[in-house]
């Protein structure tokens, strides 16, 4: 197994590994405490509409991605907010039509789609240096961010309502967040695709979210999380030859359910003593 | 020590789907005022509020906080909204959350002072709560918690303090504790405190009124029943309990 490392395509595998597992901790704990899942789905699903921009461009799809996924979260951002639309209907609609263009503008686009399947569900084995460098500066843009308005983020998540009152920018900030969640899902596709992006968005930090309640340490954990799943889904992936993306979500889920099952078993037993000692 | 007038309310109007909640509103509420508004679930108490902080536009009649619009003004106002409505499992410590009544002073991108954390620490002193400052604020008791969004509002270091039916999750024996904790704070702040528990609210309060979309009595606390009736459309009777007058209910 360790020879495999020293093939650059498994290094840089690993670089990209570790690239998303940063992403995905860090905005993956807003998309978890502020419960904005769904609206985060429906942002990586209509990236797919960017994906089919860049072919029809004939640019990298990747920052067709990125410019057409930023473009519409703020859409989506700001029709759940000011439109009558129940925000879920809205979501879908949306989530449904950005996928839509994708598929008219890939046909629109001269020739053939080769690697189009690795944009759904993702192949780390083949991110090209480019998109690694882009993974890169994304991640710093984030960090850089989230480090600026901790306090903002932590806010707008917690209590909306008092934050606006007390003159956070709530609604700026709203689409500020949702833009990093468009940026997270530029770096997550290469590695897991555009369809299983929201499985690393939400397990690293709802695993991490059982173990702490200090948001700074939530996402450390996540990050930690993301990493080892990363990591130990590209490594079976590799030796039982499956696809990497769908290896790694299935890894960190069951991990999940498994932390959770652990964390019941444990309460009960807790209950169980302390009602043995007031008996 | 002369009254400011904090918040000026004139004509207001607010609909929702052209359905009017808020009717005709004038209130005037004065920087020595502890006022109580009263009146049944959806008689639009909440709303009100909401106009006062600006999150909630009229559709007609004018609103003035502190002399300037709500969106300004309000950053003067302590606000302790209907509290058990958030995600208990949010991971936040108390001192966060207190320290989120800061924000007014510190602003964006801003670390918080010395200074912010004093006041913090100071808020959490006069609630008693200081001791729970590291915990996870979901896991606290529902009148834990209350403290909690009450040091948040004093934070603030506000001259209007806006409470939106404080007692509901407290339990009983507490909310005497509460009550208390409000007639302290009185003597440095207007309080304005809306609730749909009439007897509670009438020991405590210097003038009551009542809200079931349109505001019926707005004035000293010794008013007639006549105005609470209207309000609620159904019987109350005064009683006499020691020296502070209170209503109750009348069966009906």
């Amino acid at each position: 197994m360790l020879e495999a490392l020293q093939y650059q395509f498994m290094q840089n595998a690993l670089l990209a590994g570790l690239l998303a597992a940063i992403a995905c901790g860090v905005v993956g704990v807003y998309v978890v405490v502020k419960k904005i899942v769904f609206i985060s789905g429906g942002i990586a699903h209509a990236s797919f509409g960017g994906i089919g921009l860049g072919y029809l461009l004939g640019i990298n799809p990747v920052l067709g991605a990125m410019a057409f996924t930023i473009a519409s979260s703020l859409g989506i951002g700001l029709i759940t907010r000011r439109s009558r639309l129940p925000e879920d209907t809205a979501i879908g609609i949306l989530w449904a039509m950005g996928m839509a263009l994708g598929i008219i503008f890939i046909g629109l686009a001269p020739g053939y789609a080769p690697d189009l399947f690795s944009y759904l569900f993702g192949n780390i084995l083949t991110v090209p240096f480019f998109d690694l460098m882009l993974m890169l500066i994304l991640d710093v843009v984030i960090i850089a961010l989230v480090a600026l308005l901790y306090k903002e983020f932590l806010y707008l998540s917690f209590d909306e309502e008092f934050s606006t009152v007390s003159g956070v920018p709530t609604e700026g900030l709203y689409l500020l967040l949702l833009c990093l969640i468009a940026l997270t899902v530029v770096v997550l596709i290469r590695v897991v695709g555009i369809i299983l992006v929201i499985a690393l968005l939400t397990i690293p930090a709802a695993l991490a979210r059982q173990f702490t309640h200090s948001l700074k340490k939530m996402m450390l954990l996540a990050i930690l999380a993301g990493v080892i799943f990363t990591f130990s889904g590209l490594w079976i992936s590799y030796a039982l030859n499956l696809a990497s993306g769908a290896t790694i979500i299935l890894v960190s889920g069951t991990v999940l359910f498994i932390s959770f099952g652990v964390n019941k078993l444990r309460r009960r037993a807790q209950e169980n003593s302390r009602t043995a000692t007031t008996a | 020590m002369t009254a400011k007038e904090l918040v000026k309310m004139e004509n207001v109007w607010v609909h929702y789907d052209s359905v009017p909640v808020l009717e005709a509103i004038s209130l005037s509420i004065k920087s020595n005022d502890f006022l109580g508004i009263i009146g049944p679930n959806g008689g639009g108490k909440t709303t009100l509020l909401k106009v006062i902080l600006g999150l909630i536009k009229p559709s007609r009649g004018k609103v003035t906080v502190l002399g300037t619009s709500p969106e300004r003004g309000r950053k003067h106002i302590g606000y302790i909204s209907q509290f058990n409505l958030f995600d208990h499992d949010f991971p936040i410590s108390v001192f966060e959350v207190v320290l989120m009544g800061r924000y007014n002073k510190a602003g964006l991108f801003q670390h918080y002072s010395e200074e912010d954390r004093k006041a913090a620490a100071e808020a959490l002193k006069t609630v008693e709560m200081l001791d729970y400052k590291d915990r996870q604020v979901g896991r606290l008791s529902g009148g834990e918690q209350q403290r909690v969004f009450i040091a948040r509002a004093l934070a603030t270091n506000p001259e209007l303090l806006l409470l939106d039916e404080p007692t509901a999750s407290v339990d009983p024996n507490m909310q005497a504790e509460f009550y208390e904790l409000l007639d302290k704070l009185k003597e440095h702040m207007a309080i304005v405190l809306v609730s749909h528990d009439i007897s509670a609210v009438s020991i405590y309060v210097n003038q009551i009124a009542c809200l079931n979309h349109q505001l019926f009595y707005h004035g000293s606390k010794e008013a007639s029943a006549e105005a609470l009736e209207k309000a609620y459309q159904c019987p109350i009777q005064l009683i006499a309990h020691g020296t502070v007058p209170h209503w109750v209910l009348r069966e009906h």
